[in-house]
């Protein structure tokens, strides 16, 4: 096998950051190779130098042997390297045949609709996507719209094709399509350079991976020479993955009874279709189910963000249905935010106004009229120790903070009012793992002061891990609890394809 | 030789401070080839504006009079730009703010000058309020832009005005020009110093103090960063954005109402055509000049109004058109808006090629 691309001794500075330290890695033609790193480890940088967005200070890439410099985009694409970025480049109003075509190079004046339909047509046939292409983008799922960019990336020819997390964002069955296809790929003979979060997958797909680690390429290993202990232990540092002591004496006592709720979605579907589900007083309940299957909407109808069609919420005596936020927070139900930057802070402001965000109006940091400026800042000083924030000086915007410490600023605001339910929605959902783990141990710690957990991830393991029991959903309903203690991935598998534990139905 | 642009890490207070200033700097200086190319001696004309705006206690005197509405209409302006919504409607806002202080000054009937104030300035309050929560109604309900209503609104507002004065509300004793009858005295700021300087400019300092506090310092304040900042974290901490946008659209335009308010009671004494010459339009620069500081408006007002006052004089020195003040403004704008791009960019020149 020839290599298609090498790297060596890639280096990248930005003003006070060294982002790529010393690089080096090659892949073959016809190989899948996977760049593993905690975030900040440098791939993005690195696929921004790839793709020509940056120069590096140092090193070289070659192409087939042959070294290349790229000043733009456009030159790496002229290579053959094409990149399918974590945010899609598509315009929403348009077509998927008018989005296709707007990333083609030399298409004529005046050329035949016909002609360009069925090439992307037999493209779209030969690897079995599902994609009309007089569709407007904006009708699609994700899952939809990350074909459309791979098809972008095929029709211009690339031999090298990039993909940043592409499977954040889709369900297991679309990330199983998406496997499928990958391989169909490799067998042509193109490159895949994969990045990913998710060992189970990496070890799935993945012919050899390199680690990434502070900016440098620590080791690349073969297919077989990998499993999911060796790479976190890598990755991390660290050569277990800690687990948390299950809580064993829950009480019976429910906080939160939902009962028969049904909620619609913008498009007059439903979200959730009779859902029924029990909180437990100090306990932690895993919410599995493949995504898009109702978890959003539970966690905005429970935090106050989106309204009930049907059914009761019940939190003790008291009947919380259709209550706006406000009024959640009084019964005590937090919420860690899906999108950190579009729904959990106001960017421009600092850490001590967006940690105040939900009780500003309390007497706490309130005189009359007036905010008390010296309560907010020692409130702001106390949590900001207590979470370990990195905050830079007083007063920084939050958006200058790092997606870790931005949720930390989240976490701290969200527990601060000592609430009885916490919902998470995929709290840890693009951190590190050093982040991520911060957070587990919050939730966890939850539990010791009877707080209750509503805990939605995508990642099983990270529910198997946390969690005291797992509900699993399918299309809006709860199809039924499991004990993480004794299940097993292939029960939860099949609850979340919608057959009924104990094969009734 | 290449230049470089990169994002700045935090841009710093100081630089923040001086864009302004370097605009203001940057637009004289273009300006400046305008003046040649009317064959004015550039700095003999930004002479001749400093000394007429400044150089007298009429000329002062003046400018402040020039400042007092600036200082309304910019605040209500400021205050709307604060929450990200766009009200550019404040020289509708001011036409029937002064309506509706005319009509207590007409037809009321209160006696006691005190009274009359109040009610004056509530009635201007409100009409201008109103007229700007009509935008923030629809833009709450309907998610209608604002930007269009508050603009569109202007011309109805002035016609609206114009209908009055050439019609119901002409004065019979006056000879058929459009014009209200004159105020009394119950209805009329104290003027000082033999000047057309009137009690209007304390009145505007004062909102401004209020309105800095009511920013800076307040629950409400805090609500509308928040809201200006990222409406979807708004909504979601459990503030109701749509009353807010409301509110503050119509306590914008409350604000820039009473700018016509304090001109019919400070200066012109009645109802006429063109009670305002475009400060609604001026407000939105000094808006984005102050960087939506209260107190900021304050002083780019005043600066506004020694342009105003100085560029009259240059009228009449070497008969230069009114056009040029106006071009002045659009001058500083312009170089506001491109100064927000260094602001957060760092440009370098970098020495040899950079990789290839």
């Amino acid at each position: 096998m020839s290599d298609i691309l090498k790297i060596k001794n890639i280096r990248k500075t930005f003003p006070g950051v060294v982002a790529l330290d010393d690089v080096s890695f090659s892949v073959a033609r016809g190989e899948i190779h996977t760049l593993l790193g905690e975030n900040g480890a440098g791939k993005s940088t690195l696929m921004n130098v790839l793709t020509g967005l940056y120069h590096p200070d140092r090193g070289e890439i070659s192409i087939d042997g042959n070294p290349v410099h790229f000043t733009s985009p456009r030159d790496s694409l002229s290579c053959g390297i094409g990149m399918v970025h974590q945010h899609f480049m598509l315009v929403p109003a348009h077509s998927v045949f008018e989005n296709i075509l707007l990333a083609l190079d030399n298409v004529p004046n005046f050329f035949s609709r016909k002609i360009y339909k069925e090439k992307i047509q037999k493209l779209i046939d030969e690897f079995d996507v599902d994609l009309d292409l007089e569709t407007p983008v904006w009708k699609l799922s994700i899952g939809a719209q990350q074909w459309i960019e791979l098809i972008k990336l095929l029709m211009r020819d690339c031999q090298l094709l990039i993909l940043d997390e592409p499977t954040a964002v889709l369900t297991p069955q679309e990330a199983e399509r998406l496997f499928s296809v990958l391989r169909r790929l490799k067998e042509q003979g193109k490159s895949i350079i994969f990045i990913s979060h998710k060992m189970r997958e990496v070890i799935e797909i993945s012919d050899r991976v390199t680690i990434l680690k502070k900016g440098c390429s620590l080791e690349t290993l073969n297919r077989g020479d990998f499993d999911e202990s060796k790479l976190a232990s890598l990755m991390i540092g660290k050569d277990k993955i800690p687990q948390w002591q299950k809580n064993l004496q829950m009480s019976d006592e429910i906080v939160l009874d939902i009962q028969n709720l049904s909620v619609r979605n913008d498009r007059g579907l439903a979200d959730l279709d009779d859902f029924n589900l029990l909180l437990k007083k100090g306990e932690i309940l895993g919410i599995a189910g493949v995504a898009g299957n109702g978890q959003k909407a539970l966690a905005e109808v429970l935090t106050g963000l989106k309204n009930t069609s049907q059914g009761r919420i019940m939190a003790g005596e008291k009947d919380i249905t259709n209550s706006n936020a406000r009024y959640s927070y009084i019964a005590g139900i937090a919420h860690i935010p899906e999108d950190r930057k579009t729904i959990g802070i106001a960017p421009d402001m600092s850490v001590d106004e967006n940690l105040i965000m939900k009780s500003f109006k309390s007497g706490l940091f309130r005189n009359w009229i007036f905010q008390d400026k010296k309560a907010i800042r020692r409130n702001a000083a106390e949590k900001i120790e207590q979470f370990a924030i990195k905050s830079g000086p007083d007063g920084t915007p939050v958006r200058y903070l790092s997606g870790g410490n931005i949720q930390k600023v989240i976490i701290a605001r969200e527990l601060s009012e000592h609430p009885a339910v916490l919902v998470a929605l995929y709290p840890t959902r693009g951190l590190d793992i050093g982040s991520a783990e911060y957070v587990h141990k919050v939730i966890a710690d939850g539990v010791d002061r009877g707080m209750s957990t509503i805990l939605i991830a995508e990642d099983l393991d990270e529910l198997l891990k946390l969690s005291d029991r797992i509900a699993v959903m399918f299309r809006g309903k709860l199809i039924g609890y499991v004990d993480p203690r004794k299940t097993t991935r292939e029960e939860i598998g099949l609850m979340m394809g919608g057959e009924t534990p104990g094969g009734a139905e | 030789m290449k230049l470089v642009i990169e994002r700045r890490e935090i841009s710093s207070a100081l630089l923040r401070f001086s864009a302004p200033v370097a605009s203001i700097g940057v637009a004289l200086f273009v300006a400046g080839f305008l003046l040649l190319a009317s064959g004015v001696s550039p700095l003999a004309a930004y002479k001749e504006i400093l000394i007429e705006a400044l150089g007298s206690l009429y000329g002062l005197s003046e400018t402040l009079v020039k400042t007092t509405p600036l200082i309304f209409a910019g605040l209500g302006v400021s205050l709307a730009f604060r929450m990200q919504i766009w009200n550019i409607g404040a020289e509708g806002q001011i036409y029937v703010g002064a309506m509706g202080a005319t009509w207590v000054a007409l037809f009321s009937g209160i006696q006691n000058h005190w009274l009359m104030m109040t009610a004056m300035f509530f009635a201007a309050f409100f009409c201008g309020g109103l007229w700007a929560g009509v935008a923030g109604f629809l833009r709450a309900r309907w998610q209608v832009n604002e930007v269009i209503v508050t603009l569109l609104m202007n011309y109805i507002a002035i016609l609206w005005v114009d209908y009055l004065i050439y019609g119901p509300w002409k004065d019979p004793k006056g000879f058929n020009f459009p014009l209200t009858a004159q105020f009394s005295d119950t209805a009329r700021f104290a003027e000082y110093f033999d000047t057309r300087f009137h009690s209007g400019f304390f009145l505007a300092v004062f909102c401004a103090l209020l309105l800095y506090l009511f920013i800076e310092r307040t629950v409400w304040g805090y609500e509308i960063k928040v809201i200006g900042s990222n409406p979807k974290a708004a909504q979601y901490a459990g503030m109701n954005t749509g009353m807010a946008i409301f509110f503050v659209l119509f306590l914008s335009g409350a604000i820039a109402g009473v700018a016509g308010f304090s001109e019919v009671a400070g200066l012109q004494h009645r109802l006429q055509h063109g009670i305002s010459p475009g400060y609604g339009y001026t407000a939105i620069i000094i808006a984005w000049l102050a960087k939506r500081s209260a107190i900021g408006v304050v002083i780019v007002s005043f600066l506004m109004g020694v342009l105003l006052v100085g560029g009259d004089s240059l009228q009449l020195l070497w008969q230069l058109p009114v056009a040029f003040v106006y071009a002045f403004q659009g001058l500083i704008l312009f170089f506001l808006l491109a100064s927000d791009f260094f602001i957060i960019y760092r440009v370098k020149l970098v020495k040899g090629v950079v990789n290839g």
